[in-house]
């Protein structure tokens, strides 16, 4: 009866805006009005209300406004007998309830700022599980993962499941889907997060299980995380309701599971997802909505068993996961890539200084190898005893008829998140500098070094079927082995790394589009040249390459260059062409080498962004995961809300760290000598190549006339310093054209 | 009564068998008791011309009538039937047709100008009587007359004057009836490929009034004798009607009353209270009946009434006034078309209002037996009966006017002569889905959208969407034909889309209540509407508002999914019970905006059959719509399922649909 469902959902919409209403009037006697209220370090105020109606809230005072908005949604009561149509009322009171929740935690951390632990992963120990809603460097950093799919969606889970190892059962499995899990809600007093804690689970952000909140409010974090979503890589402008909401039905596939009994406030909270098209399946016996409309397919789905509650949930979402089998005993996926092994958990380890530990990929001939064949050379993991250290080379040879050497390094850096996959097992590093930490909840499932093996040749077929025909892999524990294999490799990666570096624009004929990101981002389309990586970070020209050859009719499409309009600012009628007519007219061209004229466009998941400083003739770039201010007078979460969206904004451009060492990075306004700020982390992280780029630029020294945010983030406050150092920027010609 | 005794030999109208409402049985009896004679004793008495009503009897000149019968076996070889002037019957029955367009659409159309002039002078601040209620519809349908509604003041695009909006509105609105040059505005308001149609076969309106003065140019003697470009100029008529005259009186209506939202009300002759002073108000047009609700809930009128006796004013409807102030104001449908006699034989109604279209001269009659007083009210509908009142009503002294004639009512409740029977029938009913609320309640504020309808047309929970319309013809049983038409569609899970008196039939069914789709529908259909939580038959509306059900399926086209036209969608039309000109009109805009659109009873185009069948196939071809015409309910719904079902087959929704799963690579080929 869905008559019962519209009936509680509006009350359950009164309910909740009255509790909104009465704890605002308390914290208004409590505070001034213009006491400053909102989620930590966010563009989007309160995400929800500001992408839906527009409004800003940064006071307790502008409060007011989305409160009555949402006092005004509220309809009439159901009435018994005769009753008016009340799918549309109810879903007015769902939204009603959704604004009240978001006010609610903005109250809430007014009222006990120290509440929530805005971090990744929680604190256990110091009894913070709740993470609260995320900022804007969570959202970049995993909206990422939506974005090139590695992510599909969530699962937002309401309440508590009947014991922990159901709670435990739900989540890996949803794990195993690539999934998100949003949590929040209690049920009786108990979460599926204490559940997990008890199963001993590791959850947090790294693990794709985040505990917002112990209330079904907390709940609205995911849908402020989703709303910010398609704002930031959707471009869609705040205020535009209908887009947003329409982009969350067709490109989020997100929905709820309710757990334990549903009372008006998690009704009303039902009803307000569906609004965004996220369907709810719950495991009590509710009243269901099945025919579909608002959402792609059912509305409510209820009674569902436990054992079956992830199948039908994607299902009924309308979602395609596919679940990687492969024959090892651990479970395996992206979910496990953020994992940690801590020392207590540890069981051995090889690598990370203590030893050797090295990763090399080599094509083989075809009668050279055996596919599938994995051997272990030397003692495995098993014959350890717990807190070793030991020696590790991996070896994987590949044959194929259509393979070439230059994809070599593509395979070997696939082996970083692969190993990761594996759960209970934690990977860093690449080449030879590698770090293996296994756990011992993985040796208790029976790992052993195999089953790395298994995985790469698993995997390797998997994604690169069409280039792959056998895969072989060796690996060796033996310290004599493994420093063998680490010679070989470092002449290897020499060769490689002299044949990339060395490679020009002028070099080839052939440009890469990347559409990767157009699930989420339908209106962006990235250009890569072997001196513009593409500004993710994640594509090269090399990778964009392989990538076509892989799949020709893939998110990489050849883009013939063709006449060279502009060799300074880095136009061509080609790649023109091409943008023009994959944009759909939105954008007609573009230089590859200028921020200031008609730069490149940006989807919003750009790594760094470069803004202009005029007073200092120079420039400045920040990566995403700084989150203070910058001498632009903007943050980077801004600054991405400023220029993305997949419009050419001079004066910014979106581009990746590897590229401000690159020799094209803004060659057209004067190159790498601009750069006159960076956040310290990135200026650290970039220092041996921005050391060498100085010298080969005539400007040693370079490096240390770069201000961070220990001299300032002001444009005013950095200009002195830059005038002491001596900063080649000041003498070069005006910026400004 | 002494017109009754006069004819002895006259009979009398069976009652089960000239209703099937047992409120009207009753009324009828007691009128027999009585001795007053209604329409449906008449209908007993006086059988239809059978030449006229094959469409073959040609006036338009004194060389006639010549009338052309169909040979008794049909036609055999060549038809040689001529007038005198040597007009084919086609020539006859096609120039008889589109007389009856015209008479439509020029009762449509000038019931739209007289709104459209009240609106004027509204927008010029003449009247304080009539204000905009609704400046969102206002500001909705400025830009299809090509109306600013933003102004650029120093580069900044901002909100423009609503007056001023207004007057352009208005002064734009009215010259739609007249302009000199064009075509109309809103026939762009159509799906692009209809409109295309239009312009492609020449038919776009050039203004309201030009085309119903053409047909009676073209149908004088000797003018235009081919009946395709009789029937041409039929379509030209007829669109502005449906897309001019109509479209405008209902938007225009809207705006000075308000866009209807769902409200709940009751019908049938039990509205009628026996301790109130009844007002029945009879007729079509808001601007009469919009005041004289207002006053009559105005406390000083109830106050007044209380003095009188009675304990308050109890307000009915009759014929499109019902739908009208049903769907604004919950005000209940006292009674269909055919009802209108028996309202007064319960001997409790003090006053009849009457202003324009379907109102009998026998209410006159039978107010004559009765303390009832009838008060005619429009300059334009006048009656020669002594005993009627005529009180002009016009935009300037509205208020006044509307004051006096409930006085009048009041002050009659106290002069009730013969016992009152008021018959206990009524039913609840749930009303008001304009084009807008429904959207609105298809997914609310942020979400509310045709598509919701179209997904579950496309699902097959909804088969597809009739729209079920039209007058009472007392040459067959009462409501019989509208309830079993409308029965037989939702029982196979069409939803049904009702205006005009087929709206307050279902009105006095219970089919307009949520419940009676659990009773009625097929599964499919009974569960959309109990998660949107509507009844299976939604009531858009007076006969004007059929513009309603063209915006509608325009905006059933524009959610997509369904075609690209309103002759793609799985949707047919249907009148039942027809009678008017006004139907002819109505159903002939249907067909040329790509309705396929049954009739009930005849068509008076039978006597022509080459005629006949231009209409019932030919025009198919060129606007994707056609006419159809069966007598019995249960094949006439069957006949709309088979044409929803081949628009189902045409569009590959036949087949249960397959959930379809996205994965990565179909969510990148989303595009944008």
């Amino acid at each position: 009866m869905s008559k019962l469902v519209a009936f509680a959902g509006i009350q359950g919409g009164y309910k909740v805006v009255s509790a909104a209403e009465g704890l605002y009037n308390k914290a208004l006697a409590t505070y001034n009005a213009d006491t400053k209220i909102g989620f930590p370090n966010t563009a989007y105020y309160l995400p929800v209300i500001y992408s839906l109606t527009g409004m800003k809230v940064e006071t307790l005072e502008d409060l007011k406004k989305p409160l009555a908005f949402a006092r005004g949604l509220l309809p009439p009561h159901i009435k018994g007998k005769n009753h008016l149509p009340y799918l549309g009322p109810l879903l007015d009171s769902g939204m009603a309830a959704i604004f009240c929740y978001e006010i609610m935690e903005a109250l809430r951390i007014l009222d006990q700022p120290d509440f929530y632990h805005p971090e990744e992963d929680p604190d256990l120990e110091a009894g913070k599980k709740w993470v609260g809603p995320a900022d804007d460097v969570i959202l970049r950093k995993r909206g990422v993962e939506f974005v090139d799919g590695s992510a599909p969606g969530f699962a937002a889970i309401v309440g508590a499941c009947p014991n922990a190892e159901i709670a435990k059962m739900i989540v890996e499995d949803y794990q195993k889907k690539n999934l998100y899990i949003f949590c929040a809600a209690h049920h009786n007093g108990t979460t599926v997060i204490d559940q997990l804690i008890e199963a001993k689970v590791q959850i947090g952000w790294n693990t794709r299980i985040v505990p917002f909140g112990p209330d079904i409010s907390s709940a609205v974090f995911a849908l402020g995380f989703a709303n910010r979503a398609a704002m930031a890589f959707g471009g869609v402008q705040p205020g535009d309701f209908k887009k947003i909401l329409h982009y969350n039905k067709d490109r989020v596939f997100a929905f709820v599971n309710a757990f334990g009994d549903i009372g008006t406030e998690w009704g009303v909270a039902a009803a307000g997802c569906v609004n965004w098209g996220f369907p709810t399946l719950a495991d009590t016996d509710i009243p269901e909505i099945l025919p579909t409309g608002i959402c792609t397919y059912e509305h409510v789905v209820a009674n569902v068993p436990h054992s079956e509650i992830c199948q039908r949930s994607v299902e009924v979402r309308g979602l395609k996961v596919n679940v990687t089998e492969i024959d090892i005993p651990l479970s395996f996926g992206p979910a496990y890539e953020g994992e940690r092994v801590r020392g207590a958990d540890l069981h051995c380890q090889c690598g990370g200084g203590k030893t050797q530990c090295t990763e090399l990929v080599k094509m083989a001939e075809m009668n050279e190898i055996e596919d599938g064949k994995v051997v272990v050379v030397g003692p495995d993991v098993m014959d350890l005893k717990e807190g070793s250290t030991f020696p590790l080379g991996i070896y994987v040879q590949i044959a194929g008829r259509e393979f070439q050497t230059d994809f070599e390094p593509i395979m070997e850096r696939q082996i970083h998140h692969l190993i990761n996959y594996i759960q209970g097992i934690m990977h860093i590093g690449q080449r030879d500098i590698s770090w293996v930490r296994i756990s011992k909840s993985a040796m208790e499932k029976g790992f052993s070094l195999k089953n790395i093996g298994v995985v790469l040749h698993a995997k390797f077929h998997q994604d690169f079927k069409k280039i792959v025909d056998k895969v072989q892999v060796t690996l060796y524990t033996k310290k004599e082995d493994v420093d063998k294999l680490t010679d070989r490799a470092r002449a290897e990666y020499k060769t490689r790394d002299e044949r990339v570096d060395k490679m020009t624009d002028e070099d080839v004929e052939t440009y890469y589009s990347c559409t990767l990101c157009q699930s989420f981002a339908p209106s962006h389309v990235c250009s890569v040249s072997p001196e513009r990586t593409g500004l993710c970070g994640a594509y090269n020209w090399m990778d964009c390459k392989a990538s076509f050859e892989i799949n020709p009719t893939g998110p990489n499409q050849p883009i013939v260059k063709g006449e060279c309009l502009d060799p300074v600012l880095g136009q061509w009628k080609g790649v023109n062409d091409f943008i023009q007519k994959a944009s759909r007219g939105a954008v007609t061209h573009y230089n590859f080498y200028s921020m200031v004229i008609d730069p490149m466009t940006t989807c919003g998941c750009c790594e760094c962004i470069a803004a202009m400083l005029p007073a200092c003739n120079g420039i400045m770039s920040v990566g995403r995961d700084y989150s203070g201010e910058t001498p632009s007078g903007m943050k980077f979460t801004t600054l991405a809300g400023v220029m993305g969206g997949g419009a050419s904004s001079p004066g910014f451009v979106g581009h990746s760290k590897f590229n401000i060492t690159q020799k094209k990075f803004i060659a057209g306004d004067g190159g790498l000598l601009r750069l006159v700020w960076l956040p310290k982390m990135l200026k650290e992280e970039l220092k041996d190549r921005l050391v060498k780029r100085g010298e080969e630029l005539g400007v040693p020294g370079f490096y240390d006339m770069i201000a961070d945010e220990t001299v300032g983030v002001t444009e005013e406050e950095i200009l002195p310093f830059l005038q002491e150092k001596g900063h080649p920027a000041l003498s070069m010609e005006s910026i400004v054209r | 009564m002494a017109e009754v005794t006069k004819e002895k030999e006259s009979k009398l109208a069976d009652p089960i068998a000239a209703s099937i409402d047992p409120a009207t049985q009753e009324m009828i009896q007691r009128a027999h008791d009585l001795g007053i004679e209604t329409v449906f004793d008449r209908a007993v008495n006086m059988k239809p011309c059978a030449i006229g009503i094959q469409g073959i009897c040609c006036k338009n000149c004194a060389m006639g009538p010549c009338r052309l019968p169909l040979p008794k076996g049909g036609i055999i070889g060549e038809d040689t039937r001529k007038g005198l002037c040597g007009a084919t019957a086609n020539t006859i029955a096609a120039r008889n047709f589109i007389r009856m367009i015209a008479g439509g659409a020029a009762a449509h159309s000038d019931h739209g100008r007289g709104v459209a002039e009240v609106f004027l002078s509204v927008a010029r601040k003449e009247t304080d009587t009539y204000k905009i209620k609704d400046t969102k519809k206002l500001i909705s349908i400025a830009p299809h007359l090509d109306v600013a509604t933003t102004v650029e003041v120093d580069g900044e695009v901002k909100d423009r004057n609503i007056d001023e909006i207004a007057l352009e509105v208005a002064e734009k609105a009215l010259a739609e009836w007249g302009k000199p040059e064009g075509t109309l505005y809103y026939t762009k308001r159509a799906p692009k490929p209809l409109y295309e149609k239009w312009k492609k076969q020449g038919v776009l309106p050039r203004n309201i009034d030009r085309e119903i003065c053409e047909i009676m140019h073209r149908t004088h003697m000797g003018v235009d004798q081919d009946y395709k470009n009789l029937i041409k100029q039929g379509t030209r008529a007829a669109l502005g009607d449906g897309w001019g005259g109509s479209m405008l009186a209902t938007d225009l209506q809207d705006v000075l009353f308000g866009t209807p939202t769902p409200l709940q009300a009751e019908a049938n002759l039990g509205v009628m209270k026996e301790d109130h002073v009844n007002i029945i108000v009879h007729g079509h047009e808001p601007i009469l009946s919009e005041m004289i609700v207002a006053t009559s809930q105005k406390p000083e009128m109830i106050e007044y009434a209380k003095s009188k006796g009675a304990k308050g004013i109890q307000l009915g409807g009759i014929c499109c006034t019902a739908n009208e102030i049903f769907q604004r104001h919950g005000v209940p449908q006292a009674g269909t078309f055919l009802q209108q006699e028996l309202a007064i034989i319960t001997g409790a109604c003090d006053a009849m209002v009457v202003d324009i279209q379907c109102i009998f001269q026998a209410v006159a009659n039978v107010a004559k037996c009765f303390h009832t007083k009838l008060i005619t009210t429009h300059p334009i509908a006048k009656m020669e009966q002594n005993n009627v009142i005529h009180i002009e009503f016009d935009e300037h002294h509205a208020k006044e006017d509307a004051e006096k004639i409930v006085r009048i009512a009041i002050d009659n409740y106290q002069n009730r002569g013969v016992e009152v029977m008021i018959p206990r029938h009524k039913a609840s009913s749930i009303g008001g889905f304009s084009v807008e609320s429904i959207e609105y309640h298809l997914g609310g504020s942020f979400r509310g959208t045709y598509y919701t309808l179209n997904d579950n047309i496309i699902n097959g929970r909804i088969r597809g969407v009739a729209g079920v319309v039209g007058c009472n013809n007392a040459r067959t049983r009462h409501n019989e034909a509208h309830i079993a038409v409308v029965k037989e569609l939702i029982k196979n899970d069409v939803l049904v889309l009702t205006t005009g008196c087929n709206g307050i039939a279902c009105a006095m069914e219970g089919l307009l209540t949520p419940e009676s789709a659990a009773v009625y529908c097929g599964p499919g259909l009974a569960e959309v509407c109990e998660v949107v939580g509507i009844p299976p038959v939604l009531h858009m509306g007076s006969c004007v508002d059929n513009s309603r059900l063209l915006l509608a399926a325009t905006e059933v086209v524009k959610a997509g999914g369904l075609g690209n036209d309103i002759c793609d969608l799985p949707l047919a039309g249907s009148a039942p019970e027809w009678m008017s000109e006004k139907a002819i009109s109505i159903g002939h805009y249907f067909v040329a905006s790509g309705v396929y659109t049954v009739f009930g009873l005849h068509l008076p185009t039978e006597g022509a059959p080459v005629f006949h069948n231009y209409l019932s196939n030919e025009l198919e071809k060129i606007y994707g719509g056609k006419w159809d015409l069966e007598a019995d309910p249960i094949k006439h719904a069957h006949l709309m399922i088979a044409h929803i079902d081949k628009k189902r087959k045409e569009l590959g929704i036949d087949k249960a649909r397959d959930r379809v799963l996205m994965d990565m690579a179909d969510r990148q080929a989303l595009g944008a």
